[in-house]
């Protein structure tokens, strides 16, 4: 648990809110502007090689602000030792999860 | 230690929460609801791009007009996030650090998330 926490947290979750926080602007900005009209466009731009990479380290940075987000939240208002581990613990699971499903999605349109 | 005699004020229909208090909690309330709603952004991630029939079923998603309320509520949980993250950033710059600061750029990151909503709903939707 010391992997993530103390001053490494607070440094990580702000570098990864950066992160975030431009691709979700950018991203935004592709939906306004540039929206893909048709299933082929969409494929052809969520299939680039420069997209997929740097979508797979938006979802990276996405779980990771997440977890720290998420710890900070329970360890404020959820006190009983056992209760805490069990929600830590399903969240930890259903991030990994959504990472695992991201990263699954990002690899069949690459290699369609 | 605890101070057993301490005076404890709990009433939370008393509590005053000032702006910059409001802020903060939607912060985290919005980060907790932005996780809850990643499932359904990979669903339709995944339903969008493995084929033309789902690429259309997502995009139908957003012309049905329970879609359009969920898109407007996602939206606001998101852009809200973003601007009271930026605030946070800010802070930690010494920018809006005081009192009068403080409830400044609350007030400044409320608005922003709310008119940016506003924005890129309609934007999106029309």
């Amino acid at each position: 648990m010391r992997l993530l926490s103390g001053q490494r947290a607070w440094l990580l979750q702000r570098l990864t809110a950066v992160y975030v926080g431009v691709y979700v602007i950018l991203a935004l900005g592709y939906f306004l502007f540039a929206a893909p009209a048709s299933h082929a466009a969409w494929v052809a731009v969520a299939g680039h090689p420069l997209v997929a990479l740097s979508a797979a380290l938006f979802v990276f940075a996405v779980l990771l602000h997440a977890w720290i987000g998420l710890r900070d939240v329970v360890m404020d208002y959820v006190h009983p030792p056992g209760i805490r581990l069990t929600v830590l613990t399903l969240a930890a699971a259903g991030l990994l999860l959504m990472g695992l499903w991201a990263l699954f999605i990002l690899i069949r349109t690459g290699l369609s | 230690m605890t101070n057993q005699e301490r005076p404890v004020f709990l009433d939370l229909r008393k509590i005053r929460l000032p702006l910059n208090a409001l802020v903060s909690i939607l912060h985290r309330i919005t980060g907790v609801f932005l996780i809850l709603a990643i499932p359904l952004l990979l669903w339709l991630f995944d339903r969008s791009l493995a084929s033309p029939e789902g690429f259309e079923q997502s995009a139908a998603v957003f012309r049905h007009p329970l879609g359009l309320i969920a898109l407007a509520i996602g939206l606001w949980w998101l852009l809200h996030h973003l601007f009271a993250g930026i605030r946070y950033l800010l802070m930690e710059f010494g920018i809006g650090e005081d009192r009068e600061g403080s409830l400044r750029t609350a007030r400044d990151a409320l608005y922003a998330g709310i008119v940016a909503t506003v924005l890129v709903w309609l934007g999106l939707v029309l």
